[in-house]
């Protein structure tokens, strides 16, 4: 009795088991897969607006070729009516028009390394000849000082990179040997409970905020270095390296963990097989095994100390200096942004240079971070999986 | 096994087992040595009262306040952008699609952009370019939102934290059974009602963990709001989206490098320190403990 319409109900065809279009369902996916493109959308936003306010400099580095040449022009008239009866004027220009063609070529064809020495003499020749702010930038850019807020304005970057590489060197030689022999203390040795401990205070290091960590480090830090190495300034490259070393170390610390922990079970289970100790196991087995992840682990700590703003404004003293002394102050690339970007004159050449400064350490942190993920994963997929099938 | 070296590997375990307490060593005496500075002038009064004679006495309540509102406008931006993204990667998304594959290295990328480069496309594309132009458009070219403020600040901040979000929600819904999404359409539900009803509900607590962690990080980051909208001092609180704002962080650094007293004010900057700490903390403290949770859950 109850057969027909039960079969009236469910009566399957072709037609009815299409999959059939819902607007909500549709909806929903184009939306999601809208809002999932945002990350992609921001990246390419950060580069295009951080770039872009950096770009006056290079189109008023045309102007400035220009207004060269014509400068110039005006010298090589003058020097050739004073020639021969002025020979010191002959002397203190003569070797200027080839300087400044060499300026004008490298400017149009945007090459920023130059020679320190002819570097020097432009920098000298703007002594003499007082441009307006506006068109001395872009031929200090590769000069050796850094002064930003004077009548002569210098945007010398080399001791900003100078002092970055310096501070980055001195937190990575702290933090790597430190960090990659924790993770391997708390992957190899540490009994379960301790590595329960370990693991999630780590963690928790990596969320102090980096201002803390600054704060910590120029009130306590450098008081305390003060006392045992007895140098005269406070604040220094040291105490900054160290204090980066306490935010780089929880990032290399967790992917090397990471890394040691995926090393194949099988790897150690042989080792120890054959005969060896735990600790000739983890040194020469798992450690090896892990090289790609640990590499990846510094680069990323590179990374992370290269841009930190916080700690290099609060503890490295900010002059901009050049030397290689390690107790000498220094100025990072991101502290001079964080510095100086909130007293700067919106759209002047100083806030150009900065974003330029900006774009840099952009490019330069996007360059790790892909040349980690692409390294590692080809190696790793490589090693395990590859050998493994 | 040769004596020799068995020296040899105790000196080397002693050594990786002396780098993980030395870690833990620092981490104990930064949070000894900052709640020792800081305990004698933090009080009730401290938390709730504005400063006074140009901040040499007096409380934080501003900064506070001014923090408390930056975290919620960014988590209001962040989360459900956070959370939708990682649906996107984790239901709709092919593993090894191009796109999926693109937008994880976006969101890495994103969480490794340096902090101060947040704080420049900040001041480059919504105080700048946005801000600028709705002042063009709808005000005739009166300054309002072509400048620093909260709501500035706080998407600046949302585009830090999104990161953080997407990858605690991500986890999260791995753990949702693959049983129970079949159930669901099994029962006729489509994709879209599964994702809501199911995956959703199933995945709160990462959301929840995500949002933590977003807070956390965002209370404490510095560097994006130092020109997007931070005030060093406000008399009266921030009460539309285009005021200034103070904030923890920013407090602190102010207080001890750019203020003409640092002596004077040390226990102040020892207290503000202590509070951001404290907070940061036990934001990060729940957001460990709700996480090994859920971890235990997906074993």
């Amino acid at each position: 009795m109850e057969e027909p319409t039960i079969k009236n109900k469910f009566v399957f065809s072709r037609e009815s088991l299409k999959k059939k279009f819902r607007l909500s369902e549709f909806l929903s996916e184009k939306i999601i897969t809208g809002v999932a493109f945002l990350s992609i959308t921001i990246i390419v936003l950060i580069f295009f607006f951080v770039f872009k306010e950096s770009l006056p400099i290079f189109q008023s580095k045309n102007k400035e070729a220009v207004k060269v040449e014509s400068v110039q022009k005006q010298e090589q008239y003058g020097a050739d009516e004073t020639a021969v009866t002025n020979a010191a004027g002959q002397e203190q220009y003569g070797d200027v028009p080839a300087d400044r063609t060499n300026a004008a070529g490298q400017e149009q064809y945007g090459v920023t390394e130059t020679d320190s020495l002819m570097t020097e003499n432009q920098v000298q020749e703007e002594d003499t000849i007082v441009y307006g702010s506006d068109e001395a930038t872009f031929k200090s850019l590769t000069g050796t000082q850094w002064l930003p807020v004077s009548d002569n304005p210098r945007y010398g970057l080399i001791p900003l990179f100078v002092g970055t590489l310096k501070i980055t060197l001195i937190a990575i030689l702290f933090a790597a040997p430190i960090a990659i022999l924790a993770a391997l203390f708390s992957a190899s040795f540490a009994p379960y409970w301790l590595r329960e401990i370990i693991k999630p205070a780590i963690e928790l290091l990596a969320g102090f905020p980096s201002v803390v960590i600054g704060f910590f480090a120029l009130m306590v830090m450098a008081s305390f270095f003060q006392s045992i190495f007895g140098y005269d300034g406070r604040l220094n490259a040291f105490v900054g390296g160290v204090a980066m070393a306490l935010a780089a170390i929880p990032i290399i610390y967790t992917i090397t963990e990471d890394a040691l922990t995926a090393v194949p079970q099988t790897y150690t289970e042989a080792s120890l097989a054959l005969g060896a100790t735990r600790w000739q196991t983890a040194l020469f087995v798992t450690l090896p095994a892990a090289t790609p992840g640990i590499f990846a682990a510094i680069l990323l700590g590179i990374g992370r100390v290269f841009g930190e703003t916080m700690i290099a404004l609060m503890a490295t003293g900010n002059a901009a200096m050049t030397g290689i002394n390690p107790f000498e102050s220094v100025r990072t690339l991101a502290a001079t942004i964080g510095a100086e970007m909130a007293e700067v004159v919106f759209g002047d050449t100083h806030y150009n240079v900065l974003f330029l400064i900006g774009s840099l350490l952009f490019v330069f942190t996007f360059s790790l971070n892909a040349l980690a993920e692409f390294y590692v994963k080809g190696k790793l997929v490589k090693r395990f999986q590859g050998k493994q099938s | 096994m040769s004596r020799k070296k068995a020296i040899t590997g105790g000196l080397f375990v002693g050594l990786t087992a002396f780098s993980a307490f030395l870690i833990i060593a620092v981490i104990i005496i930064l949070l000894v040595v900052i709640i020792i500075g800081g305990k004698d002038t933090f009080s009730w009064e401290f938390l709730t009262a504005f400063p006074e004679d140009g901040m040499m006495k007096g409380g934080i309540f501003p900064a506070i306040y001014g923090t408390a509102l930056l975290v919620v406008i960014m988590s209001v931006a962040a989360v459900p952008f956070g959370t939708i993204t990682a649906i996107y990667l984790t239901e709709y998304a092919h593993e090894k699609s191009i796109l999926a594959q693109t937008i994880r290295f976006a969101v890495r990328t994103l969480a490794t952009v340096p902090s101060i480069i947040f704080g420049l496309f900040g001041l480059g594309f919504f105080i700048k370019f946005v801000g600028s132009g709705m002042d063009d458009v709808f005000l005739g070219g009166q300054l309002k939102w072509g400048q620093p403020n909260i709501l500035w600040a706080s998407l600046t901040m949302a585009l830090l934290t999104l990161p953080v979000v997407i990858v605690s929600v991500e986890e999260a819904i791995r753990t949702v059974p693959r049983e129970m999404r079949e159930a669901s359409l099994a029962l006729g539900a489509t994709k879209w009602e599964t994702i809501r009803r199911i995956v959703i509900p199933g995945s709160r607590s990462g959301i929840m963990t995500g949002t933590i962690l977003a807070v956390s990080r965002g209370a404490g980051e510095v560097a994006p709001i130092l020109f997007t909208g931070a005030a060093y001092y406000l008399a009266t609180l921030p009460t539309s989206l285009s005021d200034q704002f103070m904030n923890l962080g920013y407090h602190i650094y102010i207080m001890a490098t750019q203020s003409a007293n640092v002596d004077q004010t040390l226990p102040i900057q020892f207290a503000t320190t202590m509070v951001l700490l404290m907070l940061t903390f036990i934001l990060n403290l729940t957001a460990v403990i709700i996480r090994s949770r859920l971890r235990r859950k997906a074993k």
